[in-house]
Order: structure tokens, then sequence, then C-alpha cells
């Protein structure tokens, strides 16, 4: 093994470079450990997708148990599934598609380095996310008020926000075939933590935009919108998954129903 | 412990060392395996051990260390992983086929329910009658048991016929052996199960404390009419035991302990001390407007078969019924006689 | 980014290779907000080897209540909250990052050539995560600890008192650190390869790291929403593993062991990592089939998740599964015998020094045939439903956790630890040591395996009188192997305080981390390396390399 040093490590001259300012060759966002920026980079994205492997594994057990009570209690399902509001679900899949295309095109302009464009679309993307959880709330808060809750709680109508039970509201629980307390669980459950992962984008973002509008990108830098969109386009994926296995089991469109 | 081998057809092989005795026809199948992977696996390590242990030595590193490259043996390295592969393959079919023969019982094998629940196991027969603790099966009779719990996972783990079954709360579970040797043998429970608090004795008389390590319950392999007649009577008071040891023995082999205390203590049920033969006031809305009763032998009797009948003022309907015979409620009623 | 704070490169300039790492800067704060991944390693080594002490505590108060039939010292819901408390805070607080956190980081950047990993921040921010893990299990120990089992199977985790959910809390978020470092490893091995390091030539140690970060990322998040639906059926009575709301307990099961089958890998495969590296240079020799060996590294951790159920062959489950896992589980085991043959075969004309660390990979050798063959018993359907939950499980695991994973861990603890701190420790003693740790370990848990057989089932309090005597005789040797532990401690707490200062390159190895000075320099390297050799390539090293200074 020899020990030569490579003309490429000269490059930001930190071997025996000056103390006062050691990075007085390479920019502050490029880390002392790597060699180049697109090193940095390539290196931020392989990261952020192995990152994104786990996020996938993490919902994927509750798909696999999705799978099983869906086959074990099939007719459960699709009552459950006929309560949801589908104009609400559908509504919320064009909101993320959308700002999956909003988050797109910030990190596409911030590549080139135009920073107040840059900040609309990260805004934009930012709005379609409250939004996102502004439709989410009117539908749990219509669940709470038919006693549709998971577990211990299926069948009794609840305020959401207090949890005291509503008196005089009837829930549509005794009429549902059994075990649909089973698909609540598991759409409160999935959507709730679809949710969480909605609110840490939400805060993420935010950050991006903070440090967009504070000059931090240009383009030569721009690996935190990017990896960012990333995380962002995974949150969307996983709905696109969630809104046909929850709302649309045994939907027959309008037209076609005999 | 009787040892007698019947007309089974299959000699068991002379356990390894380690092995316990062996009471079904299956676990001498499962013994041969296991001693087979035992004798290889001995071979192998013996044979590494004894190789690396010899080389280290042979091969010490001298003050003239020169330096090789490691040589390269592609057919060696091409047999030792290709040849394990056809190891393995035998190894899986050999223990897949015996382990069938534990999964697939046959259209006219005996039938016994097992419940697992905290901590002791009940046993339920083809004609209705339930004990506790203790199992008679027939020699040479395939049994196929139905396996469930009340409560948590438990296990039904029977070592003399090699033989386990996790029970599970909410389904059914099978297990299949046929015993072919008299004796008894015993039943652990292979699943951990909590215990409870203090230390209490366990429901098998002679069995260990701690609850998981206490539920335990003995298998008794018997001639076919004695089994018969075993069924249709119930058990017979043990040996050298007067009516009132086995009344105090049942009182823990059927967990009547759990709930009813013997010195006083309030249980969930309750308790027996200076019970017997005394006035006791009943909640008449859950007893058929029956306010009050004595505590005599009628009462004792339809309380264990029917407990919902009369409810005792201050306690909850909660006690399950029991099937226990005429001789065990008359043991355990002359147990309660002598808790003044 | 954001640039790094210069109190992390002190007074001799970040660059400077006069100063070594430990001294580049000064006082807790430097070690607090550090993100030096040496420093880092050592924290989570301390940290690791504290959680030992005290589940390895937790194990000797078990087996002194074993001693006897009876109760001995505690009653039996005590017990039970004793042998959880060793399983969960060993499983989760120690063996699972051991290795990995502590040596591998330490090890890793060394290995490529690089200055750090990938994401030094997220380094520290695995550490401080793992560190809050912890903090809740230490909580739910104090507040009435938990009497499940590591396993926490439903419907008993669900309905038992104790503190359940903090413990399992803990667990979920030290699992984050897990992930977290998984995904730090493996962008660091792809991009941090100095110029020359090919794959080809990537030391075995890392293969081991990669192919256990591969796992670390895709299976721990599957635990985590196992944990995650645990803690609110407990809360919320949520109904997904309660038969009574139409839930399935066994379905527990499934998802619980489809991590934590692949975690046992996680376990193994970076201590048969550093078996490579101890072979490797105590023999001076290259591993015999290099690529076999890589190679079965990935295949043991591509298999791993394909064989989970073969924990479950009495849950109930249909015939069916339990033959298909009883089948690949079989496949599992060619990877891993390939391994022990190619390392015993790297012995055969080789020039071999029996030092302090290579004693603990011989060891190693013997401990995992005995762990591994033991695993056919186990994998074979027939034999396995007697086995099953007996201390014949216990022994066979503990023969591959304890006496293949952390017989490596403190070889490789033995083998890095003059370049981690500077000084040797005491040679004579650590054989002394070594054997009286080996004849404790293997006295402990050899008897378990004919417990096993004979039916004395696991996590029993108490037990039947035939079982006393081989009882009596593992917890005797858990005494021995305790003194011994405890001196090694002694051993190497001595070493800081006066031991010799090492040299450069003290066991005489090519490995491309003794390259650098002991201890190393704040970047590793006192320039940036290219390799032009593999770093078991002891044929074409040169004398200066190998030699001691």
């Amino acid at each position: 093994m020899t020990t030569e040093a490579t003309a490429d490590h000269d490059e930001h001259g930190e071997h025996g470079g000056d103390p006062e300012h050691p990075h007085a060759d390479h920019p502050k966002w490029l880390q002392h450990h790597w060699d180049t920026p697109a090193q940095q980079f390539d290196a931020a994205k392989l990261g952020m997708w192995a990152f994104l492997g786990q996020e996938l594994l993490f919902f994927s057990g509750l798909f696999v148990a999705y799978a099983i009570y869906r086959t074990w209690f099939g007719e459960a399902f699709a009552a459950g599934s006929h309560e949801l509001n589908r104009t609400m679900g559908a509504a919320n899949t064009c909101v993320l598609l959308f700002s999956s295309l909003t988050a797109a095109l910030g990190v596409r302009s911030s590549q080139l380095g135009k920073k107040n464009e840059t900040t609309i679309w990260i805004v934009l993307t930012i709005g379609c996310a409250f939004a996102f959880l502004v439709v989410k709330y009117f539908e749990y808060q219509a669940k709470f008020h038919h006693g549709l809750l998971p577990g211990t709680f299926f069948g009794t109508p609840r305020d959401m926000l207090t949890f005291e039970p509503l008196v005089g509201a009837h829930s549509p629980a005794a009429e549902l075939p059994n075990h649909t307390n089973v698909f609540f669980s598991l759409y409160f459950i999935m959507t709730g933590l679809h949710a969480l992962h909605v609110i840490i984008g939400i805060g993420i973002w935010i950050w991006i935009l903070k440090r967009n509008l504070r000059g931090d990108f240009s383009k030569r830098y721009f690996t935190p919108v990017d990896i960012t969109a990333l995380y962002w386009h995974l949150v969307d994926l996983v709905w696109i998954y969630l809104f046909p296995m929850m709302y649309l089991i045994d939907y027959v469109p309008p037209g076609h129903r005999g | 412990m009787i040892h007698l081998d019947l007309l089974s057809g299959l000699t068991p092989p002379p356990a390894a060392f380690d092995l316990p005795p062996a009471i079904a026809v299956e676990s001498s199948q499962v013994d041969w395996l296991y001693n087979m992977i035992y004798y290889v696996s001995i071979f192998f390590t013996v044979v590494i051990t004894a190789l690396m242990l010899y080389w280290v030595r042979k091969y010490r590193r001298q003050k003239t260390d020169k330096r090789m490259e490691t040589p390269h043996y592609p057919r060696l390295e091409i047999a030792w992983t290709v040849i394990p592969c056809f190891f393995v393959v035998f190894l899986f079919h050999a223990g897949f086929k015996v382990f069938m023969t534990q999964a697939i019982a046959a259209q006219d094998a005996l039938e016994i329910r097992v419940r697992g629940q905290k901590w002791f196991w009940s046993f339920k027969y083809p004609n209705g009658r339930e004990e506790n603790s203790h199992l008679y099966l027939p020699v040479n009779k395939q049994v196929k048991f139905l396996l469930s719990s009340s409560d948590v996972i438990h296990a039904f783990f029977v070592p003399g016929a090699r033989a386990k079954k996790d029970c599970v709360p909410g389904m059914y579970t099978t297990l299949v052996f046929t015993p072919n040797v008299l004796g008894e043998t015993p039943v652990y429970c292979a699943e951990y199960c909590g215990a409870p608090l203090g230390y209490p004795e366990p429901a098998l008389e002679g069995a260990p404390h701690g609850g998981h390590s206490a539920m335990m319950a003995m298998i008794h392999v018997v001639p076919q009419d004695e089994f018969d007649k075993f069924i249709k009577e119930g058990p017979k008071r043990p040996e050298g035991l007067t009516d009132a040891e086995w009344g105090k023995q049942l009182y823990r082999q059927n967990a009547c302990i759990t709930c009813h205390s013997v010195d006083g203590a309030k249980g969930t049920g309750p308790t027996w001390k200076g019970m017997f033969g005394k006035p006791v006031e009943l909640n008449a809305a859950l007893s058929g407007g029956v306010g009050n009763v004595t505590a005599d032998e009628e009462y004792v009797h339809e309380s264990i078969l029917k407990p919902q009948a009369k409810v005792v003022m201050g306690f909850n309907p909660v006690m399950p019924p029991y099937t226990l015979s005429d001789k065990q409620i008359d043991a355990i009623i002359a147990y309660m006689k002598t808790l003044e | 980014m954001a640039a790094i704070t210069t109190d992390q490169h002190g007074h001799g300039g970040h660059g400077d290779p006069n100063v070594d790492y430990l001294h580049v800067s000064k006082g807790i704060w430097s070690w607090i907000y550090t993100l030096d991944h040496k420093r880092i390693g050592i924290l989570y080594l301390v940290s690791v080897i504290t959680f030992f002490i005290v589940a390895g505590l937790a194990a000797l108060l078990v087996r002194i209540e074993l001693f006897t039939p009876g109760r001995t010292i505690v009653d039996p819901d005590t017990y039970n909250r004793l042998f959880t408390l060793h399983g969960v805070v060993m499983v989760f607080l120690f063996i699972i990052p051991a290795i990995p956190a502590s040596l591998g980081n330490f090890v890793l950047p060394m290995m490529l050539g690089a200055k750090d990993v990938a994401f030094p921040r997220l380094n520290l921010l695995s550490y401080y995560i793992y560190l809050l893990g912890s903090c809740f299990a230490i909580y739910s120990l104090i507040s009435g600890a938990v009497d499940t089992g590591w396993t926490f199977y439903t419907p008993y985790s669900t309905t038992t008192n104790g503190a359940v959910i903090a413990m399992v809390l803990g667990a979920f978020i030290a699992g984050f650190s897990s992930i977290l470092t998984g995904v730090n490893f493996i962008t660091t091995i792809h991009k941090l390869r100095a110029p020359g390091l090919t794959w080809s030539r990537l030391p075995l140690f890392l293969w081991a790291i990669y192919a256990t970060s591969i796992l670390q990322v895709l299976a721990t998040p599957v635990l985590a929403i196992t944990l995650l639906l645990l803690m609110l059926e407990r809360t919320f009575g949520i109904g997904i593993f309660d038969p009574h709301k139409g839930g399935d307990p066994v379905l527990f099961q499934h998802f619980f062991w489809f991590y934590s089958h692949p975690a046992v890998y996680i376990m193994i495969l970076p201590g048969m990592g550093i078996i490579n590296e101890l072979i490797s240079t105590f023999s001076h020799r290259k591993i015999m089939g290099y690529r076999a060996v890589f190679i079965s590294s990935l295949a043991l951790a591509l298999f791993s998740f394909l064989v989970w159920a073969h924990h479950m062959f009495t849950s109930g489950m249909s015939e069916y599964a339990n033959m298909v896992f009883s089948a690949l589980t079989f496949l599992v085991a060619i990877p891993s015998g390939v391994k022990v043959f190619n390392w015993t075969g790297t012995l055969y004309k080789a020039s071999i020094w029996a030092a302090s660390p290579m004693l603990y990979a011989l060891a190693f050798l013997f401990q995992f045939c005995i762990g591994g063959l033991t695993g056919l018993f186990l994998g074979m359907l027939a034999t396995d439903i007697h086995l099953h939950d007996t201390y014949f499980v216990v022994a066979h695991f503990h023969y591959v956790m304890v006496g293949s994973t952390v017989f490596a861990f403190w070889g490789g603890l033995h083998y890095w630890w003059p370049k981690i701190t500077g000084k040797m420790y005491d040679e004579g003693t650590a054989k002394k040591v070594f054997w009286i740790v080996f004849v404790g370990y293997n006295g402990v848990f050899l008897p378990q395996f004919v417990l096993g057989s004979r039916g004395m089932p696991r996590r029993y309090y108490d037990y039947l009188p035939q079982f006393e005597f081989l009882h009596k005789v593992s917890t005797m040797f858990s005494w021995v192997l305790a003194v011994g532990l405890f001196w090694m401690l002694f051993m190497f707490i001595q070493s800081l305080r006066n031991g010799k200062k090492a040299p450069r390159n003290p066991w005489n190895s090519a490995g491309y981390e003794w390259g650098t000075p002991t201890p190393p320099p704040l970047e590793n390297f006192t320039s940036p390396p290219t390799f032009t050799r593999g770093p078991y390539d002891y044929h074409l090293a040169t004398d200066a390399e190998i030699a001691e200074d």
C-alpha cells in the first residue's frame, strides 16, 4: 500500500493549509472529507435512496397486515370502504400528485439557480401539503362523529377534539358486518402514519424554504432541495397506494351500477 | 414408572444419553434423526477443531517468515459447496417425512381436546368428561389432540413423544401421536405465559413452582379397558390417600385454588374456610330468586357442575362449570369439611 | 451544508498529521459534539460495554436463581423480569450496535483510505438516538420492568402489567440508530473508497459490514412497525393481534421474526468479518477463497430474509408453511459452511502467530461449528418439534451470539485496541483471561444442550429435580466466565493507565488501517492514500509496511 498523495486532493488544500482559514479554497458547503462536489452530491442521493428503502419497508408491514385481513374479512373491508368519503380521498390524491409536481419543478429551478422561482414552488408544495391535512381533518372528524374508530372505540360516536362521546348521535357501526373494526383500525394506523410523514415533510420543506431565502443554494449546490423532493415523492407514492386500497374497494363507477 | 413395551411393532431404540424415555411410536423416528445429526455434528466439529489445532501448531510463525500467496483449490471449494447441498436436501426430506406423521391423523384417531390456561391444563374426552392436570390415554391408539387456549399462548409439550404444539387463543391447533408404552409421562408448557405474584403452589402435585414452569400435567398411558372404564367413571382416589386428602389434591389440580382460598382470604370466589354446613347469602337476582341456602352436599355438587345457578352475594358470576365425577366431588366435599 | 465548527479541529488544524485524534481537541464538549468517527466509535464502545455489564449481571442473577430448584433468591415474577431484561438489553442495546457501531465506526474509514464516514453528523445523531432509546429502556426498568421475554409475544405482551410501552419504545427508537448507521455505512463504502481500492480489494470486514448495513436498513423498519403496532394495541386496543377483536396473535410472530431473523445475521456477519481480519493477520495469509467468502456474506444477508418462520414451526402454521421454511433454512447452512471451510483452509501452510486476538478467532471457529451445526437440529422439522422452546435453543443461540459474535467482538477489541488507544495491554494476562473466559463460557452452555434434549423448557423459573445437576454445573461456570470478563475489563483499564506505548503495527499486519500512525491523526492518514495492492496481499507487502514501526 502506497500512501502517495495524488493531484486531486490538493484541490482544496487542506494538507498543511493555513490553520486560520482551513477552507479557503473550497466552499463552505463542501464537507472536508469529500474530494469533489459531485462526490458529495452522489453520496447524499445514495444515502437518501437507502433511507427511502427503509421507509418503504416500514409501510410494507402495514400493507401485509392489510392484505391478510382483507382476505379474511372481505365483506367487512368492502363495507368499511363504502363508509369513506371518496370525493375527499380523490381530492387529496390530486393535491398530493400536484404537490409532487411542484416539488420536482422546485428542484429544477434550484438546479438552474433561480432562487425566487424555487421559493414559489416550495411555497406551493407546502400549501398543497396543508390542504391535504385540512381535508384529512374533515375526513377524520366525520369518522369520529360516526363512531367509526379503531379497536375498542369502534361504535361510539365521539367528538374529535375532546374525545367525549356524543349524546344522541347514531353510529352505523351496528349495521356493519362483523370485523369492520379491523378495517378502521388499519385505516387509521395507515393514514395516520402517512399524515405524520406529511407533517414531517412540511417541517423539512419550511426549513428548506428558509435556507433558500437565505441564499444557501446555487447551481453548484442544491442537494438538500433534491433529496427533500425525493422524500416527498415517496410520501406521495405511499398515498397513491393507500387511496385505492382504502377508498376504492368494491367501487363501481356511476353508470355501471346495475 | 412402569415400562412395558407391548405389541407396538416398532422397538424404540435406546435413547441417546440426552433424550428422555420414548413413549410414542413417532419418538423413535425422531430419535433416529436426532442421533444422526448428532454424530455428523460431532464428526465435523472434531475434524475442523483438530485440523485447526494441528495446523496452528505445525505452521507456527518462524523467524524466516515466508509470506506466500494463498493457493487456490477450485475443485475442493466446489466440492465443499455442492456436497453439503445434497446433504441438507436429504436432511430436509428426512425431517419433513417424520414431521408429517405427527401432523396427520387417521379417521378413527381418538380425539382429545386440550385447553391451556394460566397455569394448568384441561382435558376433554370424546364422551364429554373433563379432567384437569391428569390425562389418561389408551396404549397403542393414535391420538389427535385439538389444542386451544383461554388466555395467552401456551404450548403443549410431551417430551416422551417428541411432540409439541402451541395453544393459541382464538384458534385450534392439532397434534398427533401414538403412545405405545404404558406408564406416566409429563406434559410441560413450552410457551412462556408469565407467573403469578408471590409463590403459590402448582396445580399438579410435585410440579415445580412459578406459573409457566408450574404448568405441568401428567399423562397416564393405560390399557384400553382401563381407559374405557376411566372415561365412564372418572378417576379413582389415588392409593394411600383419604378422601379429604384427595379432595385437597383436586382443589389444586382443578385450579380451584386460583379463586377460592382456604385460609379466609377474600378472592375472586368465596373462601372455603368455615363455609361447609353454614348458611350462605346469595345474590337473589342472579340465583333465580333464592336468597339464602345452606352450604350442604347438594349445594356444593350443584355449584361445581352448574356454578351460575346460585351466585353468592358480593361476588361476580365468573366461575366456569367443571365436569367432575361424583367421586371427585365427594372428595372435595370431604376436604371442605376439614376447613373449619 | 454549513461548515464544520472549528472546535473539532483544535489547535493543530484539521490536517495536521502530527497530532493524534485523541489529543487534537480536549474537554468534554469536544467529545459530546464530536464529528470524528473514531470518537463516535469510542462513545458507542463505552455505552455498549456498560449495557453488556448490566445485562450480564441480570444473567448472573438468573443463573443463581436456577442453582437450586424452588425459590433460590427471587420470586417467579422478578425472575421473569430479570430474564426479559437480559434479553432486551443484550439484543437491542449491546449486540446489534456493538461491532458495527463501535469497532466498525472506528475502522471503516481507515480501511477505505477515507477521512471519515459519508455523513459524520448523521453518525453522531445515530449515537444520540441510541442513547435516547436506552433512556426509555432504563426508565422501563426502574418503573416496574417487563416480564414478556425479549420476543414480546401477543397476547401476553398486550395484557400483562409492567412498563412494556417504555421498553418497546426504547427498542423502537434504538432501531432508528441502527437504520441510520446502515445508511451511512452503505454510502461510505460506495462513495469513499480511495483510489486503487476496487471492490475486489475490499477488506472482508467491510464486505461483512456492507451486508450487515443492507440488513439494518431493510429489516429494522419492519421491527419498527411491529413495535408500533404493539404499542398501539396496548394503549388503544386496536385489535390487530387480539383474537377477541378479529385479530391474529400469530401475525405478531410473523412480523416480529421477519425482522428478528435478519437481526441475528446483523449480529453474526460483522463477527465473521472480524474473524477474517484476525485469521488473515495472524496467519500472514490472504483468506482462502476471498471471493467465496464475500459472496457468502451477501448470500447470508439475502437468505436471512427468507427463513423467519423457522422460529414458528409449532405456532400452528400450516404444514406447507413449515415445509417451505424448513427447506429454506437448510439453504442458509451452505454459505456458513463455506466460510468455516475457508477459514480452516487458510491455516494450511500458513505462518501462524497465536497472539491473544487470534485465540479468540480460533475459539470462534470451534464454537461456531457447534452453534451452526446445532442449527441443523432446529432447521429440521421433526427434531425442532421436540427441541423448540427448550434449553437446546438457548444453548444454540448463545453459541452463535456469544460463542461466535461476542468472542469475535472481544477478539476485535484486543486486535484494534492499540490502534484505538495507542497503548498495548499485557499479553500474558490476555492469554490467561482468554482461557478462563473460554472454559467458563463453554461450561455454561454446553450442558444446556443436554438439558434441552432431555425436555427442560426455557424461561422456566423452577424445574424438576432431575434437571438440577446440569443447572448447577451451568451456574458455577457462569461465575468462572464472570471472573474472566471482569479481569478482562481490569486488564484494559490497566492498559489505559500504564500500558506500554503501542508501535504503529504491533501485529505485523498488511491491513490498510495499520498503514496509518497509531493512534491515527484526525483525518486518519498523513496524506490521502492510493492502494496498489489488496489488504491481505502479504506476498506483495514490503517489509517496511509489515514491520512494527
